[in-house]
């Protein structure tokens, strides 16, 4: 094709001008928003969850329509199935919604830091809000060193499942060496000496009997004062690793594996304890629900998980964990963001309303007690390691539960084959890992 | 004067006229200029520069080398970039021998090529991750039917996905079984080598191997090398299958308050993509993560003009 002079001119000019449109659309994106309206002004805020099925967006609903009475100013916009990752974008990309909630407790440590979620204390303070509605543990894992930028809204609690039938008349155990025996007498075994009963799996590959859950019960502290990875030097997390490859190599790493290998799906109803493969497990509270829903002709009983000998007066706490919600950097309306938090996450009838709902555990003490909470007998037990000041959870960090995840692996791909032939070099070896880490995150 | 002006006069308009031209050429190429700036050269500067911070996302910090520093010492970024170096060097070429394979077998067949070719494309355009799904469980060995098939013919398969010497050339037996992508292009290439230069190589006496060394090689070089340059591409940015299937395989689901490490069983299919994707968004390390993608860039730059220079030996004067 040919260009005349002028056409070429012509042509030229409208490419620049599509470049210059490009350049300015590109230029535009990111506004932030401004301190926004006081809470009695009208206005519509949006909440972004991540709660996606029905019953669960349901149960959100059923607990906001209180506030929705309290607040008819105040048009609440839920937004369900969000995930951290989109939170993260929308609070940098300058258009975040007014409220945020996480499934995890992971990023809480890196939010408060970066102040990518709103400091909530001014808010706490003044509206005198008793902190003391919610356990240690809660309080621990919504903060990050002082910086308070979450609210706990309802929470998971870890304890002792057992199956009835299997524990041919024994009472659930109390200590670890309880367990240990109890585990062995428990188990039955093919004519091949592989697995076919398993009393109790100790192996952090095992479902819910990751380290954090069970290391938690020997009563591993994860990190020192200053901050700093503490595997090495905490005597809790030796004592936990010798009993979890004692009670493996008892069973035998091979048969450890093919049993593993051979159980279906955690959250189907193919899971090992509702198929009455094994006799006692460590789980969450919401698996009350799901033998309710897929095993109902499963008879079981739950108790607390049990605790090193000789530590008795610990015994009644768990691993403690929890959904959170705040208030993220350039929310527009963050008066009315606040007094929807406080709402779902103080009032005792939004959060039993939720609990109810969902079958997790209410996150307040108070809601605790409340007659409206309507559970199944076996749940009493969580409710009861929720509050019991034995309960813990991980502490965060800048970097999420990175320390967790290193040691995970190093327990299932180095410790539990046999790999490790220095406890103490590896453990120190791990702590130089997991320091570096957090330094690099600017812990 | 006159005399003196003139030629002067006529070399300005030249020069005015070339820098019209100049001009006009840059305003045509502006979109594309623009472009190529904004979405490579402003990213890869960003990312220069990120590298020298310690960035969650919301707050920055200068920290000049450190992010370089700890690579040193990262013994997980290592081990994933070992890991896909493995991939890159076996899984790459064995896709191509297998593909050119498969495409050559094709050219001889009579009849029925076309459904051949649709069901040796097909695997490629399963989803990535249902693929690798379906991968996993077909190959376990306590409910997969493949186990069981040979288990009844007297062997047994390599526990694939669990095994951690396995899980790698487990990921590799995926690649060769989705190689509709090569195999469809190298079909293409095959077909288009004149037949006239068989015919000659015929008359000169040449055996099947050299008709393939000195006709079809050359001819399908250049066809080759892109086939080899995007392979190496693809595989250093392998993130889908190898994590997908470490997650099916471990049977460990991500669950509030939990999280997996990459590379399940013991790190053998965590990948480079893989680490640097920990790094940035679960660990909020963009620094980091920026310093990675660096590395990753500068591999795959030496691994392209590495094999760009390879495949112009093979390249006949006529194809260059």
């Amino acid at each position: 094709m040919f260009l005349t002079p002028r056409r070429a001119r012509r042509l030229s000019a409208a490419a620049l001008a599509a470049t210059g449109l490009l350049l300015a659309s590109a230029c535009t994106a990111g506004s932030s928003g401004g301190s926004g309206p006081k809470a009695d002004a009208k206005q519509t805020i949006e909440v972004w969850h991540g709660w996606s099925a029905d019953h669960e967006v349901k149960a959100f609903d059923d607990a906001v329509a209180g506030f929705r009475k309290q607040h008819p100013n105040i048009t609440v916009k839920l937004v369900k199935d969000q995930t951290d990752d989109r939170i993260t974008n929308a609070i940098r990309g300058g258009n975040p919604p007014d409220v945020v909630s996480s499934f995890s407790t992971d990023s809480v440590g890196s939010w408060c830091n970066s102040g990518a979620w709103q400091d909530l204390t001014p808010y706490l303070t003044r509206s005198k809000v008793d902190l003391n509605l919610f356990p240690q543990a809660v309080r621990e894992y919504t903060q990050y060193k002082g910086r308070r930028c979450a609210m706990p809204l309802l929470a998971d609690a870890y304890g002792l499942y057992y199956n009835k039938a299997l524990m041919k008349g024994n009472q659930p155990p109390k200590t670890i060496g309880e367990l240990t025996a109890l585990a062995k007498k428990l188990t039955v075994r093919n004519p091949d000496g592989t697995i076919k009963v398993a009393g109790f799996m100790p192996s952090a590959q095992y479902y819910e009997h990751q380290v954090q859950h069970l290391a938690t019960e020997f009563g591993a502290t994860w990190l020192t004062p200053d901050g700093k990875s503490n595997l090495a030097g905490d005597p809790a997390v030796k004592a936990y690793l010798q009993w979890d490859k004692s009670l493996i190599d008892w069973y035998g790493y091979d048969n450890v594996k093919k049993f593993l290998k051979s159980v279906g799906q955690e959250f189907e109803t193919s899971n090992p304890f509702e198929q009455g493969k094994v006799a006692m497990a460590i789980d969450g509270e919401w698996r009350t629900k799901f033998l309710q829903d897929e095993a109902p002709k499963v008879d079981y009983g739950t108790a607390p998980a049990p605790v090193p000998d000789g530590q008795d007066a610990r015994y009644g706490g768990g691993f403690i964990t929890g959904t959170v919600i705040g208030i993220p950097r350039g929310a527009k309306h963050p008066q009315a963001a606040w007094e929807f938090v406080k709402y779902l996450t103080t009032d005792t009838h939004a959060v039993v309303t939720f609990a109810n709902g969902l079958g997790n555990v209410p996150s307040t003490l108070p809601a605790l007690t409340s007659p409206e909470l309507k559970m199944p007998p076996q749940f009493t037990t969580f409710l009861n390691v929720f509050k019991s000041p034995n309960s813990a959870t991980t502490p965060p960090t800048p970097n999420g539960n990175d320390y967790i995840v290193k040691f995970q692996a190093y327990v299932q791909d180095q410790w539990e084959p046999g790999r490790v032939t220095n406890l103490d070099a590896s453990l120190k070896d791990l702590d130089t890992r997991v320091d570096q880490a957090i330094k690099l995150n600017g812990g | 004067m006159t005399a003196l002006t003139a030629p002067r006069a006529a070399a300005g308009a030249g020069t005015r006229a070339r820098r019209r031209n100049r001009l006009r050429v840059l305003a045509f190429l502006s979109p594309w200029l623009v472009g190529l700036g904004l979405f490579f050269g402003y990213p890869l500067a960003a990312t220069l520069y990120f590298s020298f911070t310690r960035y969650d996302l919301f707050t920055l910090k200068y920290v000049g080398f450190a992010n370089y520093r700890f690579l040193l010492h990262d013994t997980d970024a290592w081990r994933a970039m070992k890991n896909t170096m493995w991939l890159v060097a076996v899984m790459v070429p064995l896709r191509l021998l297998f593909g050119l394979g498969i495409a050559q077998l094709l050219t001889q067949i009579k009849r029925g090529g076309s459904l051949l070719r649709s069901v040796f494309y097909l695997p490629y355009l399963i989803p990535p991750v249902s693929a690798t799904v379906a991968f996993v469980f077909v190959t376990n060995p306590g409910t997969g039917p493949f186990p069981a098939l040979t288990r009844h013919l007297g062997f047994a398969l390599p526990d694939f996905f669990n095994d951690p010497s396995w899980s790698r050339p487990g990921l590799t037996l995926m690649g060769l079984w989705a190689v509709g992508d090569l195999m469809i292009l190298l079909l293409a290439a095959l077909l288009d080598v004149p037949r006239s230069l068989y015919e000659a190589a015929v008359l000169d006496g040449a055996n099947a191997w050299q008709r393939f060394r000195y006709v079809t090689l050359p001819s399908i070089s250049p066809v080759l090398a892109f086939c080899a340059v995007t392979g190496v591409i693809q595989t250093l940015q392998y993130f889908t299958q190898a994590m997908v299937a470490a997650k099916v395989a471990a049977g460990q689901a991500d669950t509030p308050g939990t999280q997996v490490a990459p590379g399940y069983p013991d790190g053998s299919t965590l990948t480079f993509p893989q680490w640097l994707y920990d790094e940035g968004f679960r660990q909020f390390n963009m620094g980091y993560a920026c310093v990675l993608a660096l590395a990753m860039f500068a591999v795959g730059m030496l691994f392209t003009l590495f094999l760009l220079r390879r495949f112009r030996a093979f390249t006949s004067q006529e194809a260059r």
